[in-house]
C-alpha cells in the first residue's frame, strides 16, 4: 500500500533519513564488507603481510571437523530450544485462554521473564547449579545424580537448553495467546457442539488456525538460538567445558577474539550473515507480514 | 452456566508460574544470607529479614579486579544506555519512516532496502570487524561507542512505516490546508497518533538496551563504562571466591527495571510485540 498524499521537496526528506543511514553504513555495512574482504584473505602470524586467498578460509574452515561439530551442536541445540520453549508457551497459551478466573494476574506472571538479561539469566542458573554451593546441585548429588556442568560437557550442553528455553517461554506464550485469542469464538463453539472435546479439538480446529503463528515463531525462536543465546552460553560456560558449548557464534568469538585468527573467524562471519539473511528471507517471504 | 473451577488449568499454570519464579525466589533468598553459609552450601529458602539491607551495600559493591567501580555506577551506565538506544531508535527510525512514508526522493527505495539490511546483520555475526571499525574511529570505551551503533533499527523503521502509512489521506490533507509544514504535521499530528505504539516500542527497546552483553563486554573493556549486565558476568567468572550473597543482590537489582517496564506498560508492551515482530 502507497499513500497518494505526500509532501513536496528533496532536501528534507534526505536530511530526516541520513542519520539512520549514516549508522547503518558506518557499523553495519562497513564492518560487514570487512568481513567479506578478511574472509578471502590470510594474514602471516606477525599480521604483517595479507595475501589473497580466495576461499581457501571456507574449504578449510568447511573441511573442518571441528567446525562441522559446532555446527552440528548449534543445529540441536536450536532444534531443542525452539521445540522446549514451544511447546511450554503454547501449553501455558491454551490454559491460560480457558476462560478462567484471574486469568491477567496469571498472564503478567508469565510474560516477565521476557525482561531478564540472557546472561543474567545464566548467572541466576549458575547459583542453583554450581557444583559446591548450588542448591539444586546439592539436592542432586543427594539423588545420586552427579551434575556438574563445569567439568560434564552433556551436562553443561544440557543446561544451556535449559536456560535458553526457560528465558524464552514467555515469548512464544505472548504470541500464542494473541494467537489464540484470535481464533473466532464460533469456531470453537460450533466444534464443541458438534462433539469435538479436549484434545480432538485442539488438534483439529485450533492448531491449523494457529500455524501461521507456529510458524513465524519457528524462525524467530531459531534465530534466538543461534544468535540471541551467545550472552547465555558465553556468561555460564564460555564455550565450554572442551567445546561442548561452542556453537557458531560462540565459536566465532573465541576464534576471532581470544585466539585472534582473524581470517578463519571473518569467514565464519561471513557463513553466519548467509544463514541468517536465508532465515530472515523465510520469515518475510512466508509469514507475509511487515515487509513491502 | 455455573462451572467448578477449571482445577487443570489452575494447576498447570501455577506449575508454569513457579517454575520462572523459583529460581529468582532462590537468588533473592541468597542475596539475603551470609557469604559464608552459601559457601559451605547451607542455603534455606526462606529470606533473612535482617539480611535485607544486603540491597543497599551491593550498591557500593564492586569488581575490585576491574578497578572497583561499585554496582550503582554500573546501573547508572546501563540506565543511560539503556534510555539512550530506546529514545535514539526511536528518534533516528521515526523520522526515516516519515521520509520513507510521505515523501518521493531520489534513491528512496535504495534508503528503505540499506535499512532493511540491517535486519541481517546483528553485532553476533559480525564480531571482529565490528570492533576493528569501532577503534578506527577511537569508539572504544566511550558512551557514543556503546550506543550509537545499537540506535540503528530496521525493526522500528519498518513499524512506524507501517503505521504511517495507514494514517488516513484526509488528516494530511486537513494538516495541509491548515498549513503545516511537514515538520509541524510530524510532531503534532503523526507521533501523537503513534503513541500506543511509541510505548510499546519503548518498552522493547528499553529492555533491549538494558539486557546487551556482547556488546558492553567488546566495547567496554576498562571498568569505567561496564553495564550492570556485564559487571555481573565478570563478578561470578573472575578467579577471586564469589561474594554470592552481593552478587545475588546485584542480580535482583539488575533484573528489577526491565521486569518493572515490562510488568508497568504491559498492555501497550503484549499489543506492540505482537505487531512489532510479525
Amino acid at each position: 500500500m502507497e499513500r497518494r498524499t505526500l509532501f513536496g521537496g528533496r532536501l528534507l526528506p534526505a536530511v530526516l533519513v541520513a542519520p539512520q543511514l549514516a549508522i547503518t553504513v558506518l557499523f553495519f555495512l562497513l564492518p560487514a564488507w570487512r568481513a567479506f574482504s578478511e574472509s578471502v584473505q590470510a594474514t602471516d602470524a606477525f599480521g604483517l603481510n595479507t595475501t589473497f586467498v580466495g576461499l581457501a578460509n571456507f574449504r578449510t574452515l568447511l573441511g573442518s571437523p571441528v567446525y562441522q561439530a559446532a555446527l552440528l551442536r548449534t543445529v540441536i541445540f536450536c532444534a531443542a530450544v525452539t521445540v522446549l520453549s514451544m511447546a511450554g508457551g503454547l501449553v501455558l497459551a491454551c490454559f491460560a485462554n480457558r476462560g478462567i478466573r484471574g486469568q491477567s494476574v496469571y498472564r503478567v506472571l508469565l510474560i516477565w521473564p521476557y525482561a531478564i538479561a540472557p546472561a543474567l539469566a545464566s548467572v541466576i542458573f549458575v547459583f542453583l547449579l554450581q557444583p559446591q554451593i548450588g542448591l539444586l546441585s546439592n539436592v542432586l548429588a543427594r539423588l545420586g545424580i552427579d551434575f556438574n556442568y563445569a567439568t560434564n560437557g552433556t551436562d553443561a550442553f544440557g543446561l544451556i537448553v535449559l536456560i535458553a528455553a526457560w528465558k524464552q517461554v514467555s515469548y512464544n506464550f505472548i504470541f500464542y495467546l494473541a494467537g489464540l485469542q484470535s481464533v473466532p469464538a464460533s469456531v470453537i463453539e460450533a466444534a464443541t457442539l458438534d462433539g469435538a472435546r479436549g484434545f480432538y479439538r485442539f488438534r483439529t480446529m485450533i492448531w491449523p488456525l494457529l500455524a501461521p503463528t507456529t510458524f513465524f515463531l519457528l524462525v524467530i525462536n531459531t534465530v534466538y538460538a543461534a544468535f540471541d543465546a551467545f550472552a547465555l552460553i558465553f556468561a555460564l560456560t564460555g564455550g565450554g567445558p572442551g567445546s561442548s558449548t561452542t556453537t557458531l557464534v560462540v565459536k566465532v568469538y573465541r576464534d576471532g577474539v581470544i585466539n585472534l585468527d582473524l581470517g578463519g573467524s571473518a569467514a565464519q562471519s561471513v557463513i553466519l550473515m548467509a544463514l541468517i539473511m536465508v532465515l530472515t528471507t523465510i520469515q518475510f517471504r512466508y509469514t507475509g507480514k511487515r515487509a513491502t | 452456566m455455573n462451572r467448578r473451577p477449571d482445577y487443570l488449568a489452575h494447576a498447570v499454570l501455577i506449575i508454569g508460574v513457579l517454575i520462572f519464579i523459583f529460581p529468582i525466589w532462590v537468588a533473592f533468598a541468597g542475596a539475603t544470607q551470609s557469604a559464608g553459609a552459601i559457601n559451605r552450601g547451607d542455603l534455606s529458602l526462606i529470606p533473612r529479614l535482617s539480611g535485607l539491607p544486603v540491597f543497599i551495600h551491593a550498591l557500593g559493591f564492586g569488581n575490585t579486579a576491574k578497578g572497583g567501580v561499585p554496582i550503582w555506577h554500573m546501573m547508572m551506565v546501563s540506565a543511560l544506555m539503556a534510555l539512550g538506544i530506546a529514545i535514539g531508535k526511536i528518534a533516528i527510525s521515526s523520522i526515516s519512516a516519515f521520509a520513507i512514508a510521505f515523501f518521493r526522493f531520489p534513491f528512496r527505495m535504495v534508503a528503505f532496502w540499506l535499512i532493511f539490511i540491517t535486519l541481517m546483520l546483528p553485532v553476533e555475526v559480525r564480531i571482529i570487524p565490528t570492533y576493528s571499525v569501532m577503534s578506527d574511529f577511537h569508539l572504544i570505551n566511550t558512551f557514543t561507542g556503546l550506543t550509537m551503533p545499537l540506535i540503528a533499527s530496521a525493526t522500528a523503521t519498518l513499524l512506524f512505516r507501517q503505521v504511517f502509512i495507514a494514517v488516513p489521506d484526509e488528516l494530511v490533507e486537513a494538516a495541509k490546508l491548515d498549513g503545516a509544514g511537514p515538520m509541524r504535521f510530524f510532531f503534532d499530528i503523526l507521533l501523537p497518533v503513534s503513541g500506543a505504539n511509541l510505548a510499546a516500542l519503548f518498552v522493547i527497546l528499553f529492555v533491549y538496551g538494558w539486557n546487551q552483553y556482547l556488546w558492553p563486554l567488546l566495547v567496554a573493556t576498562n571498568g569505567r563504562l561496564d553495564t550492570i549486565v556485564l559487571g555481573i558476568v565478570q563478578l561470578i567468572t573472575s578467579d577471586q571466591l564469589t561474594p554470592w550473597n552481593l552478587v545475588m543482590a546485584a542480580t535482583i537489582l539488575a533484573i528489577v527495571p526491565p521486569v518493572f517496564v515490562v510488568v508497568a506498560m504491559q498492555r501497550w508492551f503484549v499489543a506492540g510485540l505482537t505487531e512489532v515482530d510479525k
